[in-house]
C-alpha cells in the first residue's frame, strides 16, 4: 500500500474483520452453562469477585474477634465462648491466609482482570475459556478446603499465614496442627494450581489477542498491571506449590526437608537433618512477589482513575510501564529481607537489603507520576477518584515504613513487632482493598448497567479512610515500643501491659471501620436493582470497555472487533471537540 | 478454513494457524510455570545435600547425605521414554499432515491417503504407560533395598522427583487418551492436530525433564 | 468536597507525624553499647522519611483541592510527562534510599560480621515451648554435653535442656530461668531451640535473633547500664508464645560473680 503498510498486514486485517463479522459468539443457554460453568470471562470474573467478597467478610470477622480478644482476653463472647490462646492464633492464621490468597490475589486479578482485560485490549474473550473456568472452580475448591479446616478435630492451624516449620510440620507442636494444617496446605496447593492456570491465560491473551492498533504501549496501565502480575504469579506460585508438597511430605510421610532433630514436650520427633530456613527461602521467594501481585493491579487502576478523573493523560506513561516492570523484576531479588533475623548469613542479608532499598525507587516514581497527573488537572471527585486518591495516600504511608524495615540494623528492634503489621496492612492490605473498592465503583455501571449511590459511597469512603488510618497508624508506635506480633494477649510482660490503652484504641477503631463496610455491601446489592440507570460511558473515559454496550454482549463487541488509533489517556487534547478521545476514534488521532 | 461459532475450544479465532500459535504460546507459558516447580525442587535438593545440622547429642555439625544407588531399571525406563518421544513426534506430524492434506481432499478428483499404517498415538500411550509402570517397579525395587521415602534425605528426593515427574507425564497420557477418543469420535482434524501438537511438545519437554532429573540424581551429590 | 479531602488528609498526616515527633510511644531507653548507633540511625531515617511522608501527603491533599473541577477552572494541562523530571527524581530517590542503607552498613557489620571478643561472657540461651533457659559454663569454661533423650521440660533447669550429668564438663554448668550479665562486658549468646523456631528479643538491648532448631547461632551484645530488662519471644512458637518471656538482670561484675558462685554452690 502507498502508506507503507505491507500486503500481508492488509490480508491479515481483512481476515480478522471477516472472521469476526461471521464469528459472533452464540451466547450460551441454560442456567448451568450461563452462570455456573460459564466459559465467558465476564461471568468468571464476577464469580471470582463474589468469592473474594465472601472471603473478605470472613476475614474481617476473624480480625474483629482477634481485636476483641486482645483487649478483653478473659471475656467470653456470645456463641463462641472464651477464645483460648490457640484459638486466637488460629483466627490470626486463617485471617492472614484468607485475606492474602482469597481476597487480595483473587478480586483484583481474577475478578476485575478476568472481566476487563479482554475488553480493554479489544478481544472477545480470554485465550483459553475452558482453562479459565477450571481455574475458577479449582480456586473455589481451595476456598472450601481452607474453610473446612475450622471444622476438623483440633480446628484450624495456628502457625500463621507464613507457616514456618517445625511448628507447621509437627502435629504435636500445637492444637490445630493436625488435620487442620494438612487441609491448609492442600488448600494452598489447589490455589497455586488455579493461579498458574489463570496466569497462563492472562499472559497468552495479552500477548496474542490484542486488537488491531492496540500495541503494547497503547494498552491501558490496568492491562500492563494484570500482565506483569500474571508473570509474577507464573514464576512464583510454582515455588509455593513445591514448598507445600515438601511440607505435606514432612507432615505425613516422615521426610525431613524442613525438620531437624527436635524434641517437642519431652518427646523426640521422628525427623532429623532438615532445615527450617529452607522453607523460609522457598516461601519468601514466592512471598515477596506475592505482595506485588497483591498491589500491582491496584497501581494500574490508580493510574487509570487519576487520569480519567483529572481529565489529563497519565504523567509519564512509559515511566509507569518501566516502573511496574522493574518492580516485578526486582521483586524476585529481595525475599531475604523477611529473613534478616532468621539465622541467615549477615552478608547475604546485606545484599538483600541493598536490593530492597532499590525496589523503593520505582514505587516512588509511580507516586511522583500520580501526583504529576493530578497537578494541573480538572479533578472530578467522584467515588472512584476518592478511593484512588485514598490509595495514593495509603501507598505513601505504608511505603514510608518500608525503608525502616529494609535496613537490617533497624529491623533488629522492629522485626516481628506491630511495626511490621502496620506496614503491610497499610501498603498491601488497605491500599489494595481501596483498589478493589475503586474498581467496584468505577466499573459497576459497565457490569450492571446502573450507578452505585454516590452519597453512600462517600460515607463508605470517609469511614474507611479515617478508620483504617486509625487502626494501622498506631501500630507503628506500638512496634517502636517493642510490641511483639502474634501475641494472643498483652498481660504477661510489663512493657506490653503499658501499651494496652493504645491497643484498645485500635480495637474501637476496628469495630467502627468494619461496621462501615456494611454501607458498601448494602450499596452494592441495592444498586444492582435500584441504582440510577447508567449509559455506556458515564465517566467519559477513553478505554475500549466504554465503547461497548452496558453490560457488554457475550462476545464483548457484538461481532465488531475494534481498531485502535489512540493511546488510552487522551484527555483534554488541544483542538479536540471533547475533553476525551476514545481509543478507537479515528477522527482525532493524537500524537500517541 | 471456514469459521465456526464454536464457543470455548476455538481459542478466540476461526483460523487454524492463529489457534495453533496461541495454543503453542500457552504451552510455553505453562511449561515456564512447571519449570519453576522443578527449579524449586532442584534448589531444595542442592541445599539439603550441603546442609549440616547440629547433632544435639554431640554438638557437632552433621552431614547426613548418602546417595541412593539407583536401580538399573531406571535406565530401561529412560530408553522407553525416549523411544516414546519418537512415536509421539510421528503422531504429531501425522496429525499436522492430515490438516494440510485435508484442504486438498476437498478438491474433486484428488484422492489423498491420509490414514496411517500404525497408530503412533496408541503406541505412545502404551510406551508412556510402560514408563510409568516401570517407575512403579523402580519404587518397589528401592523399597526392597530398604529405601523408602522417609529413609534418608536422598531417598526422599528420589521418590519426590520421580513422583512429581510421573504425575506430570500421566497428565500427558491423559491428553493423548483424550485425543485418541476425539479421533474415534471423528472430531475435526484441525482441533485434533492442535491437541496433538501441544501434547507432543509437552511430551518432549517431559522427556527432557526426565533426563535432567536422572542426571541430577546420578551426578549431583 | 475537595477542601474536606485536603483537610482530612492533612489532619491524618499531621496527627500521625505529631506522635512520631513527640515520641509518645517510642523505643525503650537503650541499654547496650550498640543502642546509641542504632538509635541515631533510626532518627536519621525517621527524619528523612518523615519529610518525604509529609511532603507527599501535603501535595496530594493540596492538588486534590487546588485542581478540582469547577466552572472557572482552566482546562487540564495536556502533557504526557517530562523525561528530565523522571530522570531527576529517579536518581535522587536512588541516592536517598541506597545512601541511607549504606550509612547503616557499618553498624550492621560491627554487630553481625565480627565474632564475639575473646573475653566475652558466654551464655547458652535455649528456647523451648514456652520458656527460656540460660546456661553458664562455669569455671572450666566448657559447656557440658546435652542429649535429646534426657530432655524433660517438666522438670525444669538442667533436665529441661537435657544436660548429661555424666559428662565431667557438666559439673560446673549453671542452668537458670533468669539471665544474669555483668555490666560493661560483652556477652556472647549461643542461641538454640529444641522444638520450633523462637526468637530472643531484648528491646532495651536492641537485640533480636531467632533461635532455630538444628542451629547454634553465636551473637553478641554489651549491656552498659544495670537494671532489669524484659525478654520477649519474637517468633510465633505455639499457643504459649505470648507468655514465653524472661528477664535479663544486668548487675555489677562483683554482684554477678556472687550470684554465679551462689548458683554453683546450690548444685553441691
Amino acid at each position: 500500500m502507498a502508506d507503507g503498510t505491507g500486503g500481508r498486514e492488509t490480508i491479515m486485517a481483512t481476515r480478522e474483520i471477516a472472521a469476526h463479522e461471521i464469528h459472533a459468539h452464540a451466547a450460551p443457554q441454560g442456567f448451568i452453562r450461563k452462570w455456573v460453568f460459564s466459559l465467558d470471562h465476564k461471568v468468571i470474573g464476577l464469580q471470582y469477585y463474589f468469592l473474594a467478597l465472601t472471603a473478605v467478610f470472613v476475614g474481617m470477622f476473624l480480625s474483629l474477634l482477634m481485636r476483641i480478644h486482645l483487649i478483653w482476653p478473659n471475656v467470653p463472647l456470645p456463641l463462641l465462648g472464651e477464645i483460648k490462646p490457640e484459638t486466637y492464633l488460629s483466627l490470626l492464621t486463617m485471617h492472614g491466609t484468607i485475606m492474602v490468597f482469597f481476597v487480595l490475589t483473587t478480586a483484583p486479578q481474577g475478578g476485575f482482570g478476568n472481566y476487563f482485560l479482554p475488553i480493554q485490549i479489544g478481544a472477545a474473550d480470554m485465550a483459553f475459556p475452558v482453562l479459565n473456568m477450571l481455574s475458577f472452580w479449582i480456586t473455589f475448591l481451595g476456598y472450601i478446603v481452607m474453610l473446612s479446616a475450622f471444622f476438623v478435630v483440633g480446628g484450624a492451624p495456628l502457625h500463621g499465614w507464613t507457616g514456618y516449620p517445625p511448628l507447621s510440620a509437627l502435629p504435636t507442636a500445637g492444637p490445630g496442627e493436625g488435620a487442620g494444617a494438612d487441609l491448609w496446605v492442600i488448600s494452598i496447593a489447589l490455589f497455586c494450581v488455579g493461579a498458574l492456570m489463570s496466569a497462563l491465560n492472562f499472559i497468552t491473551t495479552t500477548l496474542d489477542m490484542r486488537a488491531r492498533g492496540m500495541s503494547m504501549m497503547r494498552m491501558p496501565l490496568t492491562c500492563w498491571a494484570w500482565f506483569i502480575t500474571a508473570i509474577l504469579g507464573l514464576l512464583a506460585f510454582g515455588v509455593l506449590f513445591s514448598a507445600g508438597i515438601l511440607l505435606l511430605l514432612d507432615r505425613n510421610a516422615g521426610t525431613s526437608f524442613f525438620v531437624p532433630l527436635v524434641v517437642v514436650n519431652g518427646q523426640l520427633a521422628a525427623h532429623k537433618g532438615g532445615s527450617p530456613l529452607l522453607w523460609q527461602h522457598l516461601f519468601w521467594f514466592f512471598g515477596h512477589p506475592e505482595v506485588y501481585i497483591a498491589i500491582l493491579p491496584a497501581m494500574g487502576l490508580c493510574s487509570q482513575l487519576v487520569s480519567v478523573f483529572s481529565r489529563k493523560p497519565i504523567f509519564g506513561y512509559k515511566a509507569m510501564v518501566y516502573a511496574m516492570l522493574s518492580i516485578g523484576f526486582l521483586g524476585f531479588m529481595v525475599w531475604g529481607h523477611h529473613m534478616f533475623m532468621s539465622g541467615m548469613s549477615p552478608y547475604t542479608a546485606f545484599a538483600f537489603s541493598v536490593m530492597t532499598m532499590a525496589i523503593g525507587v520505582p514505587s516512588a516514581i509511580k507516586t511522583f507520576n500520580w501526583l504529576g497527573t493530578l497537578w494541573g488537572g480538572r479533578i472530578r471527585l467522584y467515588s472512584p477518584m476518592l478511593f484512588a486518591i485514598g490509595f495514593v495516600s495509603l501507598f505513601v504511608s505504608g511505603g514510608i515504613s518500608g525503608p525502616f524495615l529494609a535496613q537490617p540494623v533497624l529491623d533488629i528492634p522492629l522485626h516481628d513487632t506491630y511495626f511490621v503489621t502496620g506496614h503491610f496492612h497499610l501498603i498491601m492490605g488497605v491500599a489494595s482493598i481501596f483498589g478493589i473498592f475503586a474498581a467496584t465503583y468505577y466499573w459497576f455501571p459497565k457490569m450492571f448497567g446502573r450507578m452505585m449511590s454516590e452519597s453512600l459511597a462517600r460515607w463508605h469512603f470517609w469511614f474507611t479512610l479515617i478508620g483504617t488510618y486509625a487502626i494501622f497508624m498506631p501500630m507503628h508506635y506500638l512496634g517502636m515500643a517493642g510490641a511483639t506480633r502474634r501475641y494472643s494477649q498483652f498481660t504477661e510482660l510489663a512493657y506490653l501491659r503499658d501499651l494496652i490503652p493504645l491497643q484498645k484504641f485500635i480495637t474501637y477503631a476496628a469495630i467502627v471501620t468494619i461496621a462501615g463496610q456494611f454501607i458498601f455491601l448494602f450499596n452494592l446489592f441495592w444498586s444492582m436493582k435500584y441504582g440510577k440507570k447508567a449509559g455506556d460511558n458515564p465517566w467519559e473515559a477513553t478505554t475500549l470497555e466504554w465503547t461497548t454496550a452496558t453490560p457488554p454482549p457475550h462476545d464483548n463487541f457484538a461481532g465488531r472487533t475494534p481498531t485502535v488509533y489512540n493511546g488510552p489517556y487522551e484527555y483534554s487534547v488541544p483542538g479536540a471537540p471533547r475533553d476525551y478521545v476514545m481509543q478507537n476514534d479515528p477522527t482525532t488521532v493524537a500524537a500517541h | 478454513m471456514p469459521p465456526h461459532p464454536n464457543d470455548g475450544d476455538d481459542f478466540g479465532s476461526p483460523f487454524f494457524d492463529v489457534r495453533l500459535r496461541r495454543a503453542r504460546l500457552g504451552l510455553v507459558v505453562g511449561l515456564t510455570g512447571i519449570v519453576m516447580i522443578f527449579i524449586s525442587f532442584s534448589s531444595a535438593y542442592v541445599v539439603r545435600q550441603g546442609l549440616p545440622t547440629l547433632d544435639p547429642r554431640t554438638n557437632v555439625l552433621l552431614h547426613d547425605w548418602f546417595p541412593v544407588p539407583l536401580p538399573r531399571l531406571m535406565l530401561i525406563n529412560t530408553a522407553v521414554l525416549l523411544i516414546s518421544t519418537i512415536t509421539m513426534e510421528l503422531a504429531r506430524r501425522h496429525a499436522a499432515r492430515k490438516v494440510a492434506l485435508g484442504e486438498l481432499a476437498a478438491v474433486p478428483g484428488v484422492s489423498v491417503n491420509a490414514e496411517e499404517k500404525v497408530s503412533w498415538l496408541a503406541l505412545t500411550v502404551v510406551l508412556g504407560l510402560s514408563f510409568l509402570a516401570g517407575q512403579w517397579l523402580v519404587w518397589r525395587d528401592l523399597a526392597a533395598s530398604g529405601f523408602y521415602v522417609s529413609t534418608s534425605p536422598s531417598s526422599s528426593f528420589v521418590y519426590l522427583l520421580t513422583g512429581m515427574h510421573g504425575v506430570h507425564l500421566f497428565g500427558g497420557v491423559v491428553a493423548l487418551l483424550t485425543a485418541g477418543v476425539g479421533s474415534l469420535l471423528h472430531r475435526r482434524a484441525d482441533s485434533q492436530s492442535i491437541v496433538l501438537d501441544v501434547t507432543g511438545w509437552y511430551w518432549h519437554f517431559m522427556a527432557l525433564l526426565w533426563v535432567y532429573i536422572l542426571c541430577l540424581l546420578e551426578f549431583v551429590h | 468536597m475537595g477542601l474536606v479531602l485536603l483537610l482530612v488528609i492533612w489532619l491524618i498526616t499531621f496527627v500521625s507525624a505529631y506522635f512520631f515527633m513527640a515520641k509518645t510511644w517510642w523505643l525503650p531507653t537503650g541499654a547496650s553499647a550498640a543502642a546509641a548507633g542504632i538509635d541515631h540511625h533510626f532518627t536519621t531515617t525517621y527524619i528523612l522519611m518523615g519529610i518525604v511522608f509529609v511532603a507527599a501527603q501535603v501535595l496530594l491533599g493540596l492538588f486534590a483541592w487546588k485542581y478540582r473541577d469547577r466552572a472557572a477552572a482552566a482546562p487540564a494541562r495536556y502533557s504526557h510527562g517530562n523525561n528530565t523530571l523522571e530522570i531527576a527524581w529517579t536518581v535522587l530517590t536512588l541516592i536517598l534510599f541506597v545512601g541511607l542503607n549504606l550509612m547503616s552498613s557499618s553498624i550492621w557489620a560491627s554487630e553481625r560480621f565480627r565474632p564475639a571478643e575473646p573475653g566475652a561472657l558466654q551464655v547458652e540461651v535455649t528456647g523451648m515451648q514456652f520458656a527460656w533457659y540460660f546456661r553458664y559454663a562455669g569455671a572450666d569454661g566448657k559447656f557440658g554435653a546435652t542429649k535429646p533423650e534426657l530432655i524433660d521440660p517438666s522438670a525444669g533447669g538442667e533436665s529441661a535442656i537435657g544436660l548429661d550429668t555424666a559428662d565431667p564438663a557438666s559439673k560446673d554448668d549453671v542452668v537458670t530461668g533468669t539471665m544474669y550479665a555483668p555490666v560493661n562486658r560483652e556477652v556472647e549468646v549461643i542461641l538454640r531451640a529444641h522444638d520450633v523456631i523462637h526468637s530472643f528479643f531484648v528491646p532495651a538491648m536492641r537485640f533480636k535473633q531467632d533461635a532455630v532448631p538444628g542451629l547454634a547461632i553465636h551473637m553478641h551484645f554489651t549491656p552498659i547500664s544495670t537494671g532489669d530488662y524484659e525478654i520477649a519471644c519474637a517468633e510465633l512458637c505455639g499457643l504459649g508464645h505470648y507468655k514465653m518471656h524472661g528477664m535479663l538482670k544486668v548487675v555489677s561484675q562483683v554482684e554477678f560473680d556472687k550470684w554465679l558462685t551462689a548458683r554453683e554452690a546450690e548444685k553441691q
